[in-house]
């Protein structure tokens, strides 16, 4: 019975996908929305009776195959589920906001021509989400990972005339195959040295991995496990947009505001965080990977958030506050906090969920305009907007007794238990990075909803509240915004991930920030005696004063600072980088092997050389015979004549 | 049922039989003409079915075996039989070639009997060398399948055909010559002095005696495949020829040089092979890297997809040149080097479908516009929204996407070389990079965008043919990415009993 469950989770929706993409033609527009997200619905409902199966009724983990997909050398490579806590609360995560997006599409795409194509597509990614996490193996995870991939670049490049949509789904796509690279690369080393890609298998041979080393110059040994995680790291640097492999996400809000709250917000950008948890057994024996981890996770999570800064796009603020959110993560991670990671994806998904999709009803309002200076006092024409974007900013910001709060006060608490050598450095950077988001958060929150009205008249005579299709969903991810939190005890100190995530002891940093836990009053009366909090209020109060009470302050910052602006607003030109450097090279490579190589040597040298040499022969030949074949037809008997010798004389030596 | 009847003659001649026939009917009837021979393709496909369902699964003996006397004087057999190796290609080509005529039901107009009649003979002919166990038997089809190649680049051609031919025949005839007199050497040095290629297995042949053979092969089969540098021909042959050509040349002829390394170079000279190992692969990864490069930067799609083909033929060398190394690296384990044949194995089958669809998808877009040229599309999916979906999909496969048939093969194989060598796997796995870079930016400025010329507005989407065509070739392309057992299955004990044959010494 659970196993039928359990398959009729992923497959609904990708029931909902092939309906909604290969049939949308005869199904119309009410019908690829109402099949899609009665699938998606269904997975959802079948989603709460597996938390409740494995989280309240304790049963045991599944860790069973479907089929076979493969043998090769006796080793059997399989497509399964692993169902323990980490997974129930993933495939929570994902049908609850891929439910919230799908409902809230009927409203955002309303007008759209390719209503069904985009039902399809989003079904597609949450069939594919939904293998990801439930994987029992390597082999189906980079299934997943890969095949959200395709539906990310199949919707960013959703308006598929705009230049700078399939541009950036273009570099997505590529940069995540970087990234991909270098994964499938550690799958391959597992594969190598532990014969096996069934997590089982392999985390049971984890310890003498970590002994074994593997050989990569000449007197250059590396030790296989961190080889491992950091190559798997590298795949999760790709997917989870870590620096320096962000630069795609951004350019992502080329797609519509739907699936840039469902993936490149809830859902497919944590697929990393998720990995790195779910391989906790191969992590934790690697500290030379941790640190790895920890520093690339406080340069995101402080670099990306100044970046949030200086946006006036709505959406790219947003997303900029995306890549900070998920630098946090990886810190966590970092610091073998896993629980703390996961709890943080979690609140993540529903605030970063809530705010995306509370942005794209700014855009539906304005009609599609989405730059801030253009908004201002939205305040009183769209209050539920408004209120829901209050709840889901406060909670970013780690404001008390908000979801964030709990979930961000946890990972900066663990780190700075961490005895790893990168941990204090990580600890200042999350500390600067909780002021970054508090005052570009709040500096989106006062310039769109309130100081004066920007828009000019013809937007704001028609500047209403959007349709309940879009409130609704707002409305249901602001409550787990506020509320999720409440349940951190359990999932961040408790034994909640004792089957999923192995924490060595020397490294269990939650259970020393456990120990002084003394019930969510203390939680949050302790949150007063450290500077997090403050910097946070700081944050806040900064914002008004600059864009409420002397907007003029920020434009003569901008002016004064203009080196360091214009530094910012080209992201650091690490896009140049990439652009001018390995974009331009890679084709400067191609054509010169092309026209140099082919052309050159081998055609013009080589092919067409002996041609020459061919024509000089036959002209010395042409007394013995004419005509163009007839020339072949004779060096061809010549030659076997002397090739023959030659092997007769070579043979005979 | 089938048991006593000659099965692999039949699916041989019955093409060929078929093509001739085709030749007498009259141009002025073009349906029938293209009726005839699709029923004959039809049937040929039909007769592999019991092929693969008959096929014992258990042996790695030669299965479905004919052996008549053809010329005596010479110990010369018309000696037929197939294994786990054999047996795919021939469903592979069976399969193809209906989906040609079918895709080019509307575009062959002109000469339509001798088009069908070259592609049905040209059927036969491959099954042919694919069933052969007599060499010259083998090296009789392997010539003469040649013929109707260069006819139909000759004939249908483009206007810089001659060239194309030309280049086309001085680079295989070079290969061929040497064969040949490597395959009469190995008779003489046969006790019974017969021409049998199990035969030449069996043979004890000293270090030169095997590095003159593995040479000798290596020419002919390098240019088939096509390894780098004797690639040159294959981009020129393709831009001039008609879409069916290329799809034959890219899905079927190209396996030839596969196919014959694994029924030549390996088992007769394995310690050959053992100790110039190094230099398939150095020129099999140049392959994937450095023509992966050159793919990025070019301007006419069908030489795109041609070196694109080139790169991911290197898998395939790769993959059948690695169980050396990683028998050393492991010092007497096996594991690993099954793989990395399979994994060769399976990215020729796969090559055959993604080619095909491919090089089937830019004769669609040439039919319409009459042009190969990347700069002249743009914004095809708004015309041709069904179309674009297939290339899409096509695209991605090509790229070695998890889910089709693209990802088995680079898959398999770059698990196995990570158990010969970390730099091998690194340089193999740029593929992910480069494949997915000329593969999506070909997609990008062709399929997407804004249209930028008024003709691909009016471009009309696909025909009732060519849709079956692309949509079969789309089934099979997920469902061997899906689930790719039922084809590994069939070939594991050959693998097998190929490995312990070639790991052991001659010398």
């Amino acid at each position: 019975m659970v196993e039928k469950i359990y398959l009729a989770i992923p497959l609904l929706p990708l029931f909902g996908a092939i309906a909604a993409g290969l049939f949308g033609r005869y199904i119309g527009r009410s019908g690829a929305h109402w099949i899609t997200i009665l699938s998606v619905l269904g997975s959802f409902v079948l989603s709460t009776i597996v938390i409740k199966h494995i989280i309240f009724d304790h049963a045991s983990v599944y860790n069973e195959a479907i089929y076979i997909w493969m043998i090769s050398d006796g080793i059997r490579f399989e497509i399964g589920f692993l169902i323990d806590e980490l997974t129930a609360l993933m495939i929570g995560i994902v049908t609850f906001v891929s439910l919230m997006v799908h409902i809230y599409t009927i409203g955002y795409m309303r007008d759209d021509p390719g209503y069904q194509r985009f039902f399809s597509y989003i079904a597609l990614f949450t069939f594919s989400m939904l293998m990801l996490v439930m994987s029992n193996n390597f082999l189906q995870l980079f299934f997943g990972w890969e095949a959200v991939g395709l539906a990310s670049y199949l919707l960013i490049g959703f308006w598929h005339q705009r230049e700078t949509a399939i541009l950036a789904n273009l570099k997505a796509f590529l940069i995540n195959r970087v990234g991909d690279f270098g994964f499938l690369l550690g799958i391959a080393v597992i594969f190598a040295y532990a014969n096996s890609l069934d997590y089982a298998e392999v985390f049971a041979k984890a310890e003498n991995l970590s002994l074994q080393t593997i050989n990569i110059f000449a007197g250059s040994e590396w030790n296989v496990i961190t080889m491992i995680c950091i190559l798997l790291f590298i795949g999760a640097m790709g997917k989870s947009a870590q620096f320096p492999l962000h630069v795609w996400l951004p350019d992502s809000m080329e797609g519509p505001t739907p699936i840039s709250a469902l993936i490149h917000a809830a859902t497919m950008v944590t697929a990393g965080i998720f990995m790195v948890a779910r391989m906790s057994p191969l992590y934790e024996l690697s500290e030379t990977a941790l640190n790895f981890i920890l520093m690339i996770g406080s340069i995101t999570a402080l670099f990306m958030g100044l970046l949030g800064l200086i946006q006036y796009d709505i959406k790219r603020v947003v997303a900029y506050s995306t890549l900070s959110q998920l630098g946090y993560m990886t810190v966590a991670l970092g610091a073998s906090a896993y629980g703390a990671a996961i709890f943080h994806l979690m609140t993540h998904a529903f605030f970063k969920a809530l705010l995306f999709l509370a942005a794209g009803s700014v855009i539906i309002a304005m009609h599609h305009e989405q730059d801030m200076r253009k908004m201002g006092g939205l305040k009183k024409y769209m209050p539920i907007t408004h209120w829901t974007s209050l709840i889901g900013c406060l909670a970013l910001i780690g404001f008390p007794l908000f979801s964030g709060f709990f979930s961000k006060d946890s990972i900066i608490g663990a780190v700075q238990y961490s005895d790893l050598s990168a941990a204090n450095t990580a600890y200042m950077a999350l500390l600067a990075g909780v002021f970054v988001t508090a005052l570009y958060s709040f500096r989106m929150y006062f310039m769109v909803f309130h100081t004066r009205d920007r828009m000019d008249e013809h937007t704001r005579e028609y500047l209403t509240e959007t349709s309940w299709v879009v409130t609704m969903p707002l409305v249901l991810l602001a409550i787990p915004s506020i509320f999720s939190g409440f349940i951190f005890e359990p999932i961040v100190f408790g034994e909640f991930f004792s089957r999923s995530i192995h924490v060595a002891d020397s490294h269990n940093v939650l259970n020393e920030l456990g120990s002084t836990f003394e019930g969510i009053q203390g939680f949050v009366m302790h949150a007063f005696s450290g500077p997090v909090t403050y910097l946070a209020f700081a944050g806040v109060g900064v914002a008004y004063w600059i864009y409420v009470i002397k907007p003029q302050f920020a434009v003569d910052m901008q002016h004064r600072f203009n080196l360091i602006y214009k530094f910012m607003d080209n992201k650091y030109y690490i896009d140049h980088l990439y652009i001018n450097v390995f974009s331009v090279a890679g084709r400067a490579i191609g054509k010169v092997l092309w026209k140099l190589g082919d052309n050159v040597v081998i055609d013009g040298f080589i092919v067409n050389g002996s041609a020459r040499a061919m024509g000089w022969l036959s002209n010395v030949l042409r007394h013995l015979q004419t005509g163009y074949l007839y020339h072949y037809a004779f060096a061809m008997i010549a030659g076997m004549i002397a090739l023959i010798s030659m092997f007769v004389i070579a043979v005979n030596i | 049922m089938l048991g006593s009847l000659p099965l692999l003659s039949l699916i041989i001649w019955l093409p060929i039989i078929g093509g001739l026939f085709t030749l007498t009917l009259s141009d002025h009837d073009s349906t029938g003409v293209k009726r005839t021979a699709f029923v004959f393709s039809l049937a040929t496909f039909f007769l592999t079915i019991p092929l693969y369902t008959d096929f014992n699964k258990l042996t790695a003996d030669m299965q479905f075996v004919e052996r008549l006397s053809w010329i005596e004087a010479f110990n010369i057999y018309y000696h037929l039989g197939i294994d786990g190796i054999s047996i795919l290609l021939i469903v592979l080509t069976a399969f193809i070639t209906p989906l040609i005529i079918i895709a080019g039901w509307k575009a062959i107009q002109i000469r339509c009997s001798q088009y069908m009649a070259a592609f049905l003979i040209m059927e036969g002919l491959m099954i042919g060398v694919f069933s052969a166990l007599d060499s010259i038997l083998f090296f009789v089809f392997w010539e003469a399948m040649l013929i109707p190649m260069f006819l139909i680049i000759g004939v249908w051609g483009g206007p810089n055909r001659i060239y194309a031919t030309i280049k086309f025949f001085l680079y295989t005839f070079l290969g061929s010559v040497l064969m040949l007199i490597a395959l009469i050497y190995m008779r003489y040095q046969s006790d019974t002095d017969s021409f049998a290629i199990l035969d030449f297995h069996m043979l004890r042949l000293n270090l030169v005696e095997q590095s003159l053979i593995f040479f000798a092969f290596l020419l002919a089969f390098a240019v088939k495949v096509p390894m780098w540098p004797v690639h040159t021909w294959l981009p020129d042959a393709h831009v001039e020829a008609p879409t069916g050509g290329s799809v034959i040349l890219a899905a079927i002829m190209l396996k030839i040089g596969g196919y014959g390394f694994l029924r030549f170079s390996l088992p007769i000279a394995p310690d050959a092979s053992m100790r110039f190992d190094w230099l398939i692969i150095v020129m099999s990864l140049t392959a994937v890297v450095y023509i992966g490069f050159v793919a990025i930067v070019q301007e006419d799609m069908k030489k795109l997809i041609a070196y694109s083909s080139i790169a991911h033929m290197g898998f395939v060398t790769l993959g059948f040149f690695l169980p050396f190394g990683i028998h050393t690296t492991l010092s007497g384990e096996l594991s690993g080097s099954a793989m990395a044949i399979e994994g060769g194995m399976i990215q020729m089958i796969s090559h055959g479908f993604i080619s095909a669809a491919l090089f089937l998808c830019i004769g669609v877009m040439y039919d319409r516009l009459h042009s190969r040229q990347i700069k002249d599309y743009g914004g095809v999916v708004v015309s041709m929204p069904v179309f674009s979906s297939f290339m899409v999909l096509f695209a991605m496969a090509n790229s070695g996407l998890p889910g089709t048939s693209g990802f088995v093969g680079e898959f398999m194989v770059i698990l196995a070389s990570m158990k010969s060598n970390f730099w091998i796997a690194l340089l193999a796995s740029t593929t992910l990079i480069l494949g997915a870079a000329y593969s999506l930016w070909l997609v990008k400025r062709v399929i997407f965008g804004e249209i930028r010329n008024s003709e691909v507005a009016e471009m009309k989407d696909l025909g009732i043919h060519e849709f079956t065509a692309l949509g079969l070739l789309a089934a099979v392309v997920l469902l061997f990415g899906i689930w790719p057992d039922p084809l590994i299955e069939v070939m594991h004990p050959t693998i097998d009993n190929l490995l312990q044959h070639i790991f052991i010494s001659k010398l």
